[in-house]
């Protein structure tokens, strides 16, 4: 195809189009709910590789693939979209999460055909949020950007609240009441950044307001606008507990996109625009952020511990997991912020097996009890085996994908804040207990009464989570090309914050 | 002593003259026209005269956008660009609300009592009942109000303005206390309208006295020029601004001049709460934007105190006692309150970015309430017996609508995401206007205040949508009747205090929640405040366009 094809806005679109036609769908042909669903997800992912191809990867560090239009000139709007190698990866991560979650979601929300029709609300519902984020990570206007960060909180509240668990309702409203607080006070912000910028038609774009020349106490104050709204979203300890209810609550579906995609807008965003637009308050802010992240990963990791509840002790190993992404980010060198950027990719993968397994396990249960599992490797080996392998990357085991993200971000951060690295690092032991120690109480021991007779996973469930397992195992051995769309990136947004890198030689010599 | 004939723009106050026109027709209209045909011919003219409004706004608009405003009357009318689009606005508000006032619902009874003379509860009213009496003076009284809120914003001295103020009250008043179900209710909110209502147009008047002992004129354009530069007698002029300014404010409802808002919404006939949310709001606003812009703009650094005060107060309250409300009817209200607030900051902010961000939430803001007391007056009770009762307004009666209503709650969602702010709704787009007006104009404390009401806000809003849409109806259990306030056709009951509502449940009926069909007048108007909402908040470029070439006040 050719140059000029809006690769972007046919990812953004082609979603929309399967939701309207997933809630148009005459009464007669509700049965093929979900091969329609599966079938436009699919499409998406192949647009998504069509876009990877179209994307020059030897200048990952620009933005490509540019599109801009005027939305609402009076306000200064524009609707521009444009990835550079980190909103890409993020982009493929999401589109190849969505089919998985579709044939996933076959159990929970009631089969096709029930007269409740909740799959196919639900199904519409996934759609419309995939197109907003693949928006949001394509987005260079501020304004469009904030756009999507609010609105796609609608599709996740009523994904939550109309399809959850026994408090879903007290999950939605904690939600979206934490994401809308910080999002409004990104409101101010935004508006107090386009009147310092050039303003006019285009005065969102994000090129128009980058290396402006902002009073220091102001953009310290911007800066917390913005960096307060994606805290909440990633979420970092002291603004994480709405986590742990949506996903204890949420259906596993629900937390794959919640947790596994749209957590990143959070560290997304504060790769993209919080260090882009304010530099020096960034730098200002760097050890702050540090410590939180690092409270965020040693306390995130204790209280993944202490959980009895499956699903919450995944959403507390992911606060662990945000903990080190951020770490890295704020950590200023190459090595760090190319490793975050690729463990947002890495994270969404590890974390969506873990969901998708731990969903078929409680759905053969009917309980997210970790006490009432126990000596299920005998009766269910295979869902053991690739729970054991979705665990093992959520603690780095070298040869996944996940250890080598990791390991960047830790050698990177060692090379400017050795302590930081070394609490950091407890971490990766914590991450250890729970994993195993999660893994020995449901799957080994003598087998619980009443679980000889659990079915071993079925061919659907095998389909939902071996690309998962796959793609990890591939990037952990071949992270070459993973890391050439992140690399470059990572180098331009150091020489935006306007810090040297510092080498990490022994980064680079390591790699697998 | 000769009379010289002051010359008269009528070209220009056609808007006005057609309306006001079309009102005193309707008023012999009531007279000539046969029982059985009167609604059918009402509805026919009043629509007719407020599309006219709006037809004769829009022959008015290029040659008011190239002119940059007319006086007319001397100087008691300014039809300049806010003016067109303020009365464009309202106009189109009221016409919208027309039809819900006009529509008989399934139950083929629309929501005015069959005689408002009638003792509530007596055999008079009975009988009326059953002979289906329709009180269609209903129609001419909307049309007077519709005119006096497009003169409102439009004056140019303070007498037209106190005149204007009355033309569009003393309609309301009576309106009010015409609900054909709860009818003490309704008439307990009338007499407590009305008698707040004199309080505030006294104190108005006293403040337009006060100004004038100090300007020696009551034309804004000699008051502003006397208050340039403000020396001497400055508490007669503070005292009467803020006086004159105490009257306008408490049209909008702001705190703390907002007492009447809760008990007036709740105790209306809904369609007519809806009208009077939007299209008042939008008249008074219009006239405090030209009051505070135009005539008192040298006051400035004495009165900012007392708008900061109030907005801050409007916004915060609004939204505090919103969150603990029961009632759908005094949620709606209590939240136009903290949306009082929020336009308050687009004017605090005295630019020209300020004047066009108000008028375009008027707008948007105006659509989405007039929907929400659309669907509001749909959703009704319904007896053991399968008898619809009146309006189900109790939160708890909405749970579960969401499933067996789609469309209604879905609409009625969407109006609550407008108004929470949500982006991709046009409330959202109003929002952004005000508060980057106010941060542009230097009051970003309000600003930042204002969202943090907003989150405040959603949370209601959208605990809303949650009962609609995520709770389960109350088939078996009672919390429908628990709530439901004690109610027959003849409607004796005003209490309601909630240990006498709790009293009376025990021994109620119970009471299921339905939707009632419309005559389609409803449903078209509900839909149109949808779109309004929908459109506005993913393509507001072209009304904004137009809104902010419209936006200058002529001085």
């Amino acid at each position: 195809m050719s140059s000029d094809f809006p690769w972007l806005t046919a990812l953004i679109v082609l979603p929309l189009v399967g939701a309207a036609v997933l809630w148009l769908l005459p009464a007669g042909a509700r049965r093929h709910t979900r091969t329609v669903a599966l079938a436009f997800t699919l499409a998406e992912v192949a647009l998504g590789v069509g876009a990877l191809l179209a994307f020059d990867t030897a200048t990952a560090g620009k933005h490509q693939l540019l599109e801009t239009h005027q939305w609402i000139p009076s306000l200064g709007v524009s609707y521009a979209v444009g990835v550079d190698g980190v909103g890409l990866a993020l982009i493929l991560m999401s589109v190849v999460l969505v089919p998985l979650v579709v044939l996933a979601a076959w159990r929970e929300q009631g089969s096709e055909g029930d007269p409740s029709d909740r799959l196919r609300h639900f199904l519409a519902l996934a759609l419309v949020l995939e197109a907003f984020i693949v928006a949001v990570f394509a987005a260079r206007d501020v304004f469009f950007f904030y756009v999507l960060f609010e609105a796609m909180l609608i599709p996740v509240y009523f994904m939550i609240g109309a399809f959850g668990g026994a408090q879903r309702r007290y999950a939605a409203i904690k939600f979206l009441i934490y994401s809308l607080t910080g999002g409004l006070i990104m409101l101010v912000a935004v508006i107090a950044l386009y009147l310092q910028g050039p303003g006019g038609p285009d005065g969102f774009l994000t090129d128009n307001l980058t290396n402006l020349a902002i009073d220091p106490t102001l953009e310290k104050w911007l800066f917390a606008g913005f960096f307060l709204a994606f805290a909440i979203k990633a979420p970092m300890f002291p603004v994480h507990t709405w986590l742990p209810d949506a996903a204890q609550n949420a259906t596993p579906g629900t937390s794959v996109l919640l947790v596994g995609v749209l957590d990143k807008v959070g560290t997304f965003g504060m790769l993209t625009l919080c260090l882009p637009l304010f530099p020096a308050a960034s730098r200002w802010a760097a050890p702050f952020v540090i410590v939180l992240a690092i409270i965020s990963i040693i306390y995130g990791a204790l209280l993944a511990i202490g959980q009895k509840d499956l699903m919450r002790l995944i959403a507390y190993t992911s606060v662990s997991h945000f903990g080190f992404i951020v770490l890295g980010i704020f950590a200023f060198t190459s090595t760090s912020v190319a490793g975050s950027s690729f463990y947002m990719v890495n994270h969404g993968l590890s974390t969506g097996a873990l969901f998708l397994i731990a969903g078929f396990l409680v759905a053969r249960r009917g309980s997210q009890d970790i006490a009432d599992f126990g000596g299920l490797q005998k009766v269910v080996p295979v869902i053991a085996g690739t729970f054991l392998v979705a665990g093992l990357s959520a603690l780095s085991l070298p040869g996944l994908s996940t250890f080598v993200s990791e390991f960047l971000v830790l050698v990177g951060t060692f090379a400017r804040h050795p302590a930081a690295a070394i609490v950091a690092s407890l971490g990766v032991v914590l991450a250890a207990i729970y994993v195993l120690w999660t893994y020995q109480r449901i799957f080994t021991g003598p087998v619980r009464d009443g679980l000889e007779t659990m079915p071993d996973m079925r061919n659907r469930e095998r389909w939902a989570v071996a690309p998962l397992l796959l793609a990890m195992l591939v990037l952990g051995f071949v992270p070459g090309p993973a890391l050439d769309l992140v690399r470059p990136p990572a180098s331009v947004t150091l020489e935006q914050v306007g810090v040297t890198d510092l080498p990490a030689s022994a980064a680079e010599g390591s790699n697998p | 002593m000769t009379f010289t004939a002051p010359h008269v723009d009528w070209a220009h106050l056609s808007p006005v003259l057609i309306v006001l026109g079309a009102a005193a027709v309707s008023v012999l209209l009531e007279a000539f026209v046969p029982a059985r045909r009167r609604r059918t011919v009402q509805l026919a003219f009043s629509a007719a005269a407020l599309a006219g409004a709006i037809v004769a706004v829009a022959a008015l608009w290029s040659g008011v956008k190239s002119s940059g405003g007319v006086r007319v009357l001397g100087t008691s009318l300014i039809v300049d660009g806010p003016t067109l689009v303020l009365q464009g606005t309202i106009a189109l508000l009221a016409l919208i609300s027309l039809l819900i006032i006009a529509d008989r619902t399934s139950t083929g009874e629309d929501a005015f009592a069959p005689s408002a003379a009638s003792v509530p509860g007596s055999d008079y009213e009975e009988l009326a009942r059953r002979q289906g009496l329709a009180q269609t003076e209903v129609y001419p009284l909307v049309l007077f109000a519709t005119g006096g809120m497009l003169i409102f914003p439009a004056t140019g001295d303070l007498l037209t303005l106190f005149v204007a103020l009355e033309v569009l009250s003393l309609p309301l008043y009576l309106l009010t206390g015409m609900a054909r179900r709860r009818r003490l209710l309704s008439q307990e909110a009338a007499m407590k309208y009305f008698l707040l209502g004199a309080f505030a147009s006294a104190l108005m008047l006293f403040g337009i006295a006060l100004v004038y002992g100090y300007a020696g004129s009551l034309s804004y354009a000699d008051i502003a020029t006397a208050t340039q530069n403000p020396t001497g007698l400055d508490t007669l002029l503070l005292v009467g601004a803020v006086m004159v300014l105490a009257g306008l404010l408490f049209k909008i409802g702001a705190v703390p001049f907002h007492a009447w808002t809760p008990d007036v919404y709740q105790g209306a006939p809904t369609p007519i709460t809806g009208f009077m949310a939007a299209c008042t709001k939008v008249a008074a606003f219009g006239a405090l934007l030209r009051v505070v812009y135009t005539v008192i703009p040298g006051l400035q650094w004495d009165l900012d105190v007392v708008m900061w005060t109030v907005t801050i107060l409007t916004m915060v309250v609004g939204t505090v006692i919103a969150m603990v409300q029961t009632d759908m009817k005094r949620l709606l209200a209590y939240s136009s309150v903290a949306h009082a607030g929020f336009i308050l900051t687009g004017v605090v902010a005295l630019d020209a970015a300020g004047v066009s961000a108000v008028l375009f939430y008027l707008l948007v803001y105006g659509a989405a309430t007039i929907g929400a007391f659309g669907v509001v007056w749909l959703v009704r009770e319904r007896d053991a017996d399968g008898v619809i009762l009146g309006e189900a307004t109790h939160l708890s009666q909405w749970a579960g609508i969401g499933r067996r209503h789609p469309w209604h709650a879905g609409a009625f969602a969407l109006f609550l995401f407008s108004f929470a702010g949500i982006p991709l709704t046009a409330g959202f787009v109003g929002k952004f206007g005000v508060f980057s007006a106010a941060v542009d104009g230097g009051a970003w404390p309000l600003a930042l205040l204002g969202v943090l009401a907003s989150a405040g806000a959603a949370f209601f809003y959208v605990r809303i949508v949650v009962l609609m849409f995520f709770s389960d109806a109350p088939a078996d259990e009672a919390p429908a009747a628990a709530a439901a306030p004690e109610e027959t056709d003849v409607a004796v009951g005003g209490g309601t205090s909630p240990a006498v509502a709790t009293l009376v449940a025990e021994k109620a009926p119970a009471l299921t929640t339905t939707v009632v069909g419309t005559e389609g007048f409803a449903a078209v108007a509900i839909g149109l405040c949808a779109l309004t909402t929908i459109v506005l908040g993913v393509f507001p470029t072209p009304v904004l366009d137009v809104i902010s070439h419209m936006s200058t006040f002529l001085p």
